[in-house]
């Protein structure tokens, strides 16, 4: 973690601070119960813990770690997929890198490349398609994932296939949406949030528009929020300010990025590639009603779904495994029971010690780790 | 895959497909504009800009800056470094 001191605005970090220090007493919940206010995003859970933000915050604030790890959250049943379509003999199966040690339940991505499955790692889905031009007898799939932040970029590349009349690229679509996981978790009885830091990076995309009802049907304030640690404190007394004065809006605190209607040429190419699904299923979620997307009829020529048979089983997380509790918020990571001994970034056994926004890896990379393995075997004896 | 990272439009290399050429952080690359130009911002006006990348699509034009700013605290998170190597090692062939 980091001091105060060494931000690179000391001076205004410190007044956020004493200013939501002084308003906190102005809040009656306070007197009963911490305010719980969520960030979604797993780039701001990642920041929190850089940059020891928990530490600063008055006690009567707890910040609940979303859902918001588009690598995090995939569930097993969709990496076994995954691996299926890898190992087909004419397939070159194309990554993120960030998605090749999530594991399967048999093996992931990685290991099914040691045993010679033929992946790779692009930056781009361009450059996957790019790969498809250049070996026409093979067939390239993308794996396409992660929030609305990417999903213009795999829906561009779609149209450019179609414009280049490439026959061998097509897309595992694995996209998820925001909005209507935002809803789950609000219509959840055991959540009992009193705000939300939103996604900058989605909002980017999508605008401010799809938030308003967290703010006018569930009366929860919401501030579209930036990376820096600064953003973070910013938005977080914006929040308490709201609260402290009985008002709940959608903020944009990261309007030097994000536009009021979001990105015009990624929603429409969003929309004219994607469309709901009915359900989609997250790992330590369950099922979340039209929290995904696939391929319109249009591009259907493009869904790998469609062109390849596929297991697609539903695999159960292991059992020891607690994701589901940490990712809604019901437990902190180090109390789960492999925290630190079974499951690490190096020997990962769910998926929120992959990907350095998972919350399980921000808490061992940045948490004090010695004395977060005291408290947990505390809590075991 | 989720921040992005900052980068500067140095080229266009096809205006008819949005693609231009944009260094980060000394890395040049070809990225797509598609999703920063319009009429009132035609491709030709875009070099020089100061741009927000995400998995190879420029996503949003930001000031020097935001850039300078954005690019330290990637940095320090060391999500930069692993921007610039997934760039780097991406296969294209
Ligand atoms: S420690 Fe591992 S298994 Fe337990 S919740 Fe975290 S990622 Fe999941």
């Amino acid at each position: 973690m980091k001091y105060v001191d060494e931000f690179r605005d000391p001076e205004l970090a410190k007044t956020l601070l004493a200013e939501i220090e002084r308003l906190l007493p102005k809040i009656k919940t306070t007197s009963q119960r911490p305010l719980q206010i969520m960030e979604f995003c797993g780039g701001h859970t990642h920041t929190i813990f850089r940059y020891g933000l928990e530490q600063l915050l008055p006690k009567t604030i707890e910040l609940i770690h979303g859902p918001g790890c588009p690598v995090c959250v995939l569930p097993m049943g969709r990496v076994d997929d995954c691996i299926a379509l890898a190992e087909r003999p004419e397939v070159i199966f194309t990554t993120f890198g960030d998605a090749m040690r999530v594991p399967g339940s048999r093996k992931n991505l990685l290991q099914a490349k040691a045993d010679g499955a033929d992946v790779r790692m692009v930056y781009s889905p361009l450059d996957a398609l790019e790969l498809a031009k250049k070996n026409p007898d093979r067939e390239v799939i993308f794996f396409a994932l992660g929030f609305e932040t990417t999903m213009p970029s795999t829906a561009l590349t779609v149209l450019q296939a179609a414009e280049d009349n490439v026959k061998n690229f097509s897309l595992f679509c694995n996209h998820i949406t925001t909005v209507p996981t935002i809803k789950a978790i609000l219509d959840s009885p055991s959540m009992q949030l009193d705000g939300f830091v939103a996604p900058g990076h989605v909002s980017m995309v999508v605008g401010e528009e799809p938030f308003h009802f967290v703010a006018n049907l569930y009366k929860k304030p919401i501030v579209i929020t930036g990376f820096e640690p600064i953003d973070i404190l910013q938005s977080l007394w914006l929040l308490i300010k709201q609260i402290a004065e009985g008002r709940c809006q959608v903020e944009n605190q990261y309007a030097r990025v994000v536009a009021t209607g979001g990105n015009s040429p990624g929603l429409a190419a969003m929309a004219s590639v994607f469309e709901l699904r009915d359900y989609f299923e997250w790992r330590g979620l369950g099922s979340i009603d039209q929290s995904g997307v696939k391929m319109t009829e249009a591009y259907s020529h493009f869904d790998a779904e469609k062109k390849f048979s596929m297991p697609n089983l539903k695999v159960a997380d292991p059992e020891l495994c607690q994701c589901g509790e940490v990712l809604r918020g019901a437990i902190k990571p180090w109390q789960c029971q492999l925290f630190g001994t079974a499951c690490t970034p190096e020997t990962p056994m769910g998926a929120l010690m992959v990907s350095s926004e998972g919350a399980c890896a921000a808490y061992y990379n940045f948490g004090n780790l010695q004395e977060i393995m005291t408290l947990k075997e505390k809590s075991i004896s | 895959m989720c921040l992005g990272i900052p980068g500067q439009v140095v080229e266009i290399i096809d205006a008819a497909k949005h693609l231009a050429k944009v260094e980060i952080s000394g890395v040049r690359r070809q990225i797509s504009l598609a999703c920063i130009v319009s009429d009132s911002h035609p491709i030709e006006s875009c070099v020089g800009d100061w741009v927000l990348v995400h998995v190879g699509f420029a996503m949003s034009v930001i000031n020097e800056d935001e850039a300078r700013k954005t690019l330290e605290l990637l940095m320090e998170l060391g999500e930069a470094q692993k921007e610039l190597e997934a760039m780097q090692s991406s296969e294209q062939n």
